[in-house]
């Protein structure tokens, strides 16, 4: 079974909601990361996923865009995010690690060189954000044994969420608002209506992402996803923050996520049977 | 496939272009695609499309023998293919009044655009003031600087300027953020993309809408010479002019097709922003082609004299016609552009384009090589006030 699946699961047989926070590669450097990564896992994450840095990053609001320049700032590349992944594998090997990224940088690796190398680093997922299902390469991904973490969006007309799912593994990831990382709230109604839709056709967890700000968003969307993904905000704390605070500043506001989210009990929970 | 029957329908070009965009804008690009294939065939929706090119645009646009400047070099006879008279005084608005009319029709009120230059932002801005739509142009705040007149001519058109301060504040860095503003206003918004880049179906909608260059000279050459010519010479950044005259004659083999791109200060320099001829391919801004891009597939910053060339990709029709040989891709530096802008100002009494400077130069260079009765259709794709500043700069003068 795969660490997502499993994660997954035990997560449900708890009744819980992962918590995913997101961090972009080598901000404020590679080093810095990994011990990040490490600090994510002991205050409650239970997948981590890690930005590849792109000169062009479309869909990413100025927080993460800044994070993606200050790592390009010192020439990191796909070959040192995916070292960054073995280091933290060295002392963790139980928390999922999902790449996201642009598909550039894949694609001049070539799908398969990479594909070989992420599993062989340790990387779980990969999500490719403009790398839609027509253009996929779930193939490549999947034959060496990591998930194909695919978007889902307010706009994914019904038809195609089943296109989605067909090729999905691991969860989906449904883009809570039409806009940039780090917007604006998400309208929470309008996301739980969405989630309904989507696991209709769709067997693995959703989780909700994009404009995820605080501990009281993260705990009520819990309610009826699978999962919460946290990006701008901790990486907008990794800029403010003095390089020997940053550790300790991400733990307190994932700490507090994290028992936020889990003393509310769900109101949804998904059951087949 | 013949080369004028692609894209196919999910909009490749061999290995070109195509769809990759996040997963919000693929019902937007669906949307679009699907309104445009009815719309192409729809023969009231072109009527409008050519009266308005007619009667607003001012075209057909002349094709003039540029014979002073071709006897002064001695060999094959130039001809300019003049959208630099055209309203707004570039080829960019017979693209942006075609998807103007697209976006009314799609019941759009708010318009965006890119621009670098400024060129396509004009002409954005002046069909959404004629149509009476709400107009947003980013541009990259380095060319907000270099291109103040165009700034204002926006300004005065009635649309908001939004300076763009992320990456390397050029044209891709706006095209980022148009595609970001896309992505939080789809509903409302129709985003005017001003080349034949981007995702599918913007390579073929813009491809079709400047086709009316290459068809009118398909009657105005032979009108004129009693024939074809024997090689077409266009300037490419993105290469919407270009693949705007040579797509029509894409099926007449005798016919020599050249896009130049922008050597800047030389290849070998590094400094320029010629990615068909040193780039290698990948995918940016919602397709694939041939891009300037390091080992690690991040995007270069380009450079180039003239603004609206300085883009590190290439629309993917162009990718796939070098790699099938039915059109030759070439570079001419910024030193080789300058001489012959200033040889067309004196020579011809026409101020061209720093972008169509690069066209006119490698027609320059090789006319002398080709006997007098041959003949080279230059598209002289606008014309150069919006550069007087930076060619007086060059020359050490003050305005």
């Amino acid at each position: 079974m795969s660490r997502i699946k499993h994660t997954f699961e035990t997560l449900k047989s708890q009744h819980k909601a992962a918590l995913i926070p997101f961090i972009t590669a080598g901000d404020p450097d590679a080093q810095m990361t990994v011990q990040i990564m490490h600090g994510l896992a002991a205050a409650g994450a239970d997948i981590i996923e890690l930005g590849i840095p792109f000169s062009d990053p479309m869909a990413d609001g100025p927080a993460i865009q800044r994070a993606s320049e200050r790592a390009l700032k010192q020439g990191l590349s796909l070959k040192d995010v995916l070292s960054i992944v073995s280091e933290f594998r060295s002392g963790n090997t139980a928390t999922p690690v999902v790449l996201m990224g642009y598909a550039n940088p894949v694609e001049r690796m070539g799908y398969n060189n990479f594909a070989q190398a992420a599993a062989t680093a340790g990387v779980d997922g990969v999500l490719l954000v403009d790398l839609p299902p027509e253009e996929s390469v779930a193939g490549t991904l999947v034959s060496a044994g990591m998930d194909n973490i695919l978007l889902l969006s307010p706009t994914t007309p019904e038809a195609r969420m089943k296109l989605v799912a067909q090729q999905a593994s691991g969860f989906v990831y449904y883009v809570s608002l039409k806009g940039v990382t780090g917007s604006a709230s998400p309208d929470l109604t309008e996301v739980a209506q969405r989630i309904a839709l989507i696991r209709k056709c769709c067997d693995v967890p959703v989780g909700v992402g994009f404009g995820v700000r605080d501990a009281a968003t993260a705990a009520a969307i819990a309610q009826f996803a699978d999962a919460v993904i946290i990006g701008s905000r901790l990486v907008e704390a990794i800029e403010a923050s003095p390089r020997e605070k940053v550790l300790a500043n991400l733990t307190v506001f994932m700490a507090e996520v994290r028992t936020t989210m889990d003393s509310c009990s769900r109101v949804y929970k998904k059951d087949k049977t | 496939m013949r080369a004028g029957e692609f894209p196919d329908d999910r909009g490749h070009f061999g290995p070109y272009g195509g769809i990759f965009v996040a997963e919000t804008l693929m019902a937007a690009l669906a949307e679009l695609r699907e309104e445009y294939e009815t719309t192409r065939k729809d023969g009231a929706f072109m009527a409008e499309f050519h009266h308005e090119l007619k009667h607003y645009v001012g075209r057909p646009s002349p094709i003039y023998h540029a014979r002073h400047w071709s006897e002064r070099l001695g060999g094959a006879q130039i001809y300019l293919k003049r959208e630099d008279l055209n309203h707004t005084g570039a080829h960019k608005i017979n693209n942006t009044v075609g998807q103007a009319l697209l976006a009314r029709r799609m019941g759009k009120k708010r318009i965006i655009a890119e621009t670098g230059a400024g060129q396509h932002g004009v002409a954005t801005a002046t069909v959404a003031a004629r149509y009476g739509m709400e107009c947003v142009v980013y541009m990259g705040a380095e060319d907000v600087a270099r291109q103040s007149p165009n700034v204002y001519r926006m300004k005065l058109l009635g649309a908001t300027v939004v300076p763009v301060s992320s990456g390397s504040r050029t044209l891709k860095d706006a095209l980022n953020e148009a595609m970001r503003d896309w992505v939080t206003n789809v509903s409302s918004t129709f985003y005017i993309l001003g080349t034949a880049a981007g995702p599918h179906p913007y390579p073929q909608l813009v491809r079709d809408f400047q086709s009316v260059i290459g068809v009118e000279c398909l009657d105005q050459m032979p009108e004129m010479t009693g024939r074809q010519p024997d090689a077409i010479i266009a300037c490419v950044g993105g290469g919407s002019n270009a693949i705007g005259i040579f797509h029509p004659y894409l099926d007449q083999p005798g016919v020599r097709l050249i896009g130049v791109e922008a050597g800047g200060e030389g290849i070998a320099s590094g400094r320029h922003a010629a990615p068909l001829a040193a780039g290698t391919p990948g995918i940016l801004h919602g397709f694939r082609s041939y891009l300037m891009q390091d080992e690690q597939g991040q995007i270069m910053e380009t450079h180039s004299i003239s603004a609206g060339l300085d883009y590190p990709g290439v629309g993917p029709e162009h990718a796939w016609l070098k790699d099938s040989g039915r059109a030759e891709y070439v570079s001419i530096n910024d030193d080789e552009a300058l001489r012959a802008f200033h040889d067309v100002c004196r020579y011809e009494g026409i101020i061209p384009a720093l972008e169509s400077s690069h066209a006119l130069a490698h027609a320059a260079k090789i006319a002398p090589t080709m006997d007098k009765d041959r003949i080279v259709l230059v598209n002289l794709s606008g014309r150069g006030d919006k550069d007087i500043n930076t060619v007086a700069k060059l020359a050490g003068i003050v305005l």
